[in-house]
């Protein structure tokens, strides 16, 4: 059976990068490997999505209604967005980071403060404060990488030599704070 | 080696192993990627053309010099390249020629939905769907052989999810090139009538030689199952969808090339199936076909018409359910349109032609079609690329007819323009509606990812190029009221506004700004020298929480309802200025830079 990891999140957050380097692991260790995203214009600050199947066999690229192992949430709202997709024995694995869409800048309404407690009542969630942990690191924006560290671990995939696949697709000037990025990642999730 | 590539990167990939020497597009989503990938290649002659009648008819010229060449457009696109399309299939090639097709089943990023095998089986060009990356790389070589041994050009229909989904690819290498000769042969490309008769009575010996080529297709495959009497019929990504939802508890029929479809084949097929169900994206293409033949398949009657074949789609139409899910309160999920990026320089514009009443908003393809969504609501129509100078002309003649005295803005952005933009604006100077024809010129070719354009002044391979000024055009035009503005002066835009809606005769006004998100040339660091360099933010003591800065709709300010202030993102912030002409208390200042 091909295994699905659902990345979702806002337009600009770094969900391509993570999904590219989580599927040249993928392929490199030998699955069959698919991704699909959607570009244009739903990129403009809309909800983004990543697409990753692997396993010996896989069909389709798109993740099917009811049909992701994990759900990785770059923000907070999106898990909620997206939650359909997950299994009902899925887990998720959500950023603890708000990005207030276009009707909460305009304060016509307030961003739900529970979504938290909300996912963890549907399914097994882990918390990831990966935007302070990028911060400490001392670079927000590896971000995604510290998220992709977490699915790496959850998914059971440490075994793939992800300091090389970074090294080989980050420019270089970023790699050693990549690399710890996705260390912190792995440590941050059980 | 394998390597992971989308259906994009894997079509480059196949015309470059293909020997193409030619390739040429008009952006458009899914499509735009393999026009960037082929100019990758320096054995490739790529360039951004105009539009994309203009991009086949280049591929056209390369075909009957002797070259190899490729034409790629969005499902739309083909409308605009329909007509030299459907006089090549007469004609056919010397170099081979392929055209692809990148159809948006979904409408991610479409003003529509449209099924372009029907082209295929309309102007009688044969046709491929390739599923997933390799196949886009293969049939891509296969295709250009066809082209040549049967002297045709060919289609390739792709889809969102085969232009846009990454899958492992092996890879070949290029051939040696060898340009087929070229000599004079008016009675294949000069298509006047008498030639024209000729070629047409030619198709259909070629078509039946096609078709039986098609029999044989490799692509064109049966996957039996001699357990079961259930037959799935499918192409493109349908086919994945159809493995995914079916398994292989069934017999399969995948179909690649779908025009001249292989007739015996599938009859052969259903013969063996008491059940066939057909699944394709959008309309009864195939279906059609297979009932010709005889057969009783659900397809359309079970399946939608629309949108994507998505594994749950498939299953609601057969189970009336999709997989288990979480069921949800999704009422906390606030919705997240998309809008104009904090420092757009489109802002300005919307913001103020939003303020005017009595106003027709005829509207275009681009980023700018966002100005339709709230806090501007200033866009009363979009149906094509370019349509909005000509659909403004002819409104504003018929709002001429009354006397409500309505007045018609057009308006579109500089890619746009140099599109088809061009032609209806030439049809305003020669015929006079007294409309305002605004064009947006942010250098830049915006919503596809920055691809260049005759006025960006370089070229899809990236070297230097004429850089055309939209105010020669329509000086050109004979137009003899043409403003250029700053449109992040908010002041200077109402002003020019206001004379141009007092004029009695038609005007173009030109907003010229580079987009935010664009790398800047050398000409655009010497031209805006200190764009998208200062930061604003909200003064607290002063800001009164009126909220008017909020009708600037940037992404950058919010509203803290409790506190009842306006706040400025400092990191997305680009310095645009507008929220802050807009406040009325002078509560948002520009931050006083510490390095000089």
């Amino acid at each position: 059976m091909a295994k699905s990891v659902l990345l979702v999140g806002v337009g600009g957050q770094g969900t391509i990068l993570a999904s590219k380097l989580l599927t040249t692991g993928l392929l490199e260790a030998g699955y069959e490997v698919k991704m699909s995203e959607i570009h244009g214009m739903s990129q403009r600050g809309g909800s983004v999505s990543s697409q990753v199947r692997y396993g010996e066999e896989v069909f389709s690229p798109v993740i099917e209604l009811g049909g992701a192992d994990i759900l990785v949430s770059f923000e907070l709202m999106e898990a909620m967005r997206w939650i359909e997709y997950l299994k009902p024995d899925g887990q998720i694995i959500v950023n603890n980071y708000k990005i207030p869409p276009m009707p909460v800048v305009m304060g016509e309404c307030e961003y739900p403060e529970d979504i938290p407690e909300r996912l963890c009542a549907l399914a097994q969630t882990t918390i990831v404060d990966a935007a302070a942990i990028a911060n400490d690191l001392g670079n927000p924006r590896v971000m995604n990488v510290v998220l992709l560290g977490t699915i790496i671990k959850a998914m059971g995939l440490t075994q793939i030599d992800w300091e090389r696949i970074i090294t080989q697709n980050v420019k270089p000037a970023f790699v050693d704070i990549n690399i710890e990025a996705i260390k912190a990642g792995m440590n941050a999730v059980n | 080696m394998r390597t992971l590539m989308t259906g994009d990167e894997a079509i480059a990939r196949g015309a470059y192993e293909a020997g193409v020497v030619f390739a040429a597009a008009y952006p458009g989503t899914p499509s735009t990627e393999i026009l960037e990938n082929l100019a990758h290649y320096p054995e490739i002659y790529s360039e951004w053309s105009p539009n994309e009648k203009v991009a086949l008819e280049g591929a056209i010229g390369a075909s009957i010099a002797g070259g190899r060449a490729i034409a790629s457009m969005k499902h739309v696109g083909l409308n605009v390249a329909a007509d030299p399309l459907f006089t090549f299939a007469y004609t056919g090639v010397n170099g081979g020629t392929v055209i692809i097709t990148a159809d948006e089943p979904g409408q991610y990023s479409s003003q529509n939905e449209q099924d372009n095998r029907n082209y295929a089986k309309a102007a009688k060009i044969p046709m491929l769907e390739p599923s997933d990356s390799q196949e886009c790389l293969d049939m891509t070589k296969l295709a250009f052989d066809i082209s040549e041994q049967f002297d045709t050009p060919v289609l390739i229909r792709m889809t969102t999810r085969v232009c846009h989904s990454k899958s492992p690819v092996i890879t070949g290498e290029r051939p040696e090139v060898t340009l087929k000769p070229y000599e004079r042969k008016g009675n294949k490309y000069v298509c006047v009538p008498a030639v024209a008769k000729k070629l047409r009575v030619n198709i259909e010996s070629r078509t039946a030689k096609l078709k039986e080529f098609s029999e044989k297709c490799i692509y064109n495959k049966a996957e039996y199952n001699a357990e079961s009497n259930i037959g799935v019929i499918s192409s493109g990504i349908s086919y994945y969808y159809a493995k995914e939802v079916f398994g292989s508890g069934v017999s399969h029929l995948k179909l690649a090339m779908t025009w001249p479809l292989p007739l015996d084949l599938i009859k052969d097929f259903c013969d063996r199936m008491e059940k066939i169900y057909i699944i394709e994206e959008n309309d009864p293409y195939l279906e059609e076909a297979v009932r010709a033949l005889g057969f009783k398949p659900l397809g359309k009657d079970i399946f939608p018409p629309y949108d994507e074949m998505t594994p749950d789609t498939i299953r609601k139409s057969l189970f009336g359910e999709t997989l288990p899910t979480i069921s949800a309160d999704t009422e906390v999920v606030i919705n997240r349109p998309p809008t104009l990026c904090a420092g757009c320089p489109h802002r300005g514009f919307f913001y103020e032609i939003a303020k005017r009443k009595n106003v027709m908003i005829s509207g275009d393809i681009g980023c700018y079609t966002l100005g339709m969504a709230p806090p501007y609501n200033a866009m009363d129509s979009t149906i094509c690329m370019g349509a909005s100078l000509s659909i403004g002309h002819g409104a504003q003649r018929v709002f001429d007819m009354t006397d409500r005295g309505t007045r018609v803005v057009s308006v579109l952005g500089d890619s746009t323009f140099f599109h088809t933009g061009m032609n209806s604006l030439l049809n305003v100077a020669y015929n006079q509606s007294n409309t305002i024809n605004v064009i947006l010129d942010n250098r830049i070719t915006g919503m596809t990812g920055h691809q260049d354009n005759p006025g960006s002044g370089y070229t899809a391979s990236g070297e230097s190029a004429p850089m055309i000024k939209i105010e020669d055009v329509a000086k050109a035009f004979g137009f003899r009221n043409i403003r250029v503005v700053n449109p992040n002066d908010l002041q200077q835009v109402s002003d020019v506004l206001d004379e141009l809606l007092a004029l009695d005769e038609p005007s173009v006004l030109i907003t010229r700004w580079p987009c935010a998100l664009k790398k800047f040339s050398p000409e655009d660091k010497m031209e805006f020298a200190g764009a998208y360099t200062d930061k604003f933010a909200v003064d607290q003591d002063t800001c009164i929480g009126c909220k008017l800065c909020m009708k600037a709709g940037c992404p950058a300010l919010s509203f803290d309802t409790k506190a009842k202030k306006a706040a400025i993102s400092r990191t997305q912030c680009l310095g645009c200025s507008v929220c802050a002409q807009v406040c009325p208390k002078d509560a948002i200042k520009k931050e006083v830079r510490q390095n000089g």
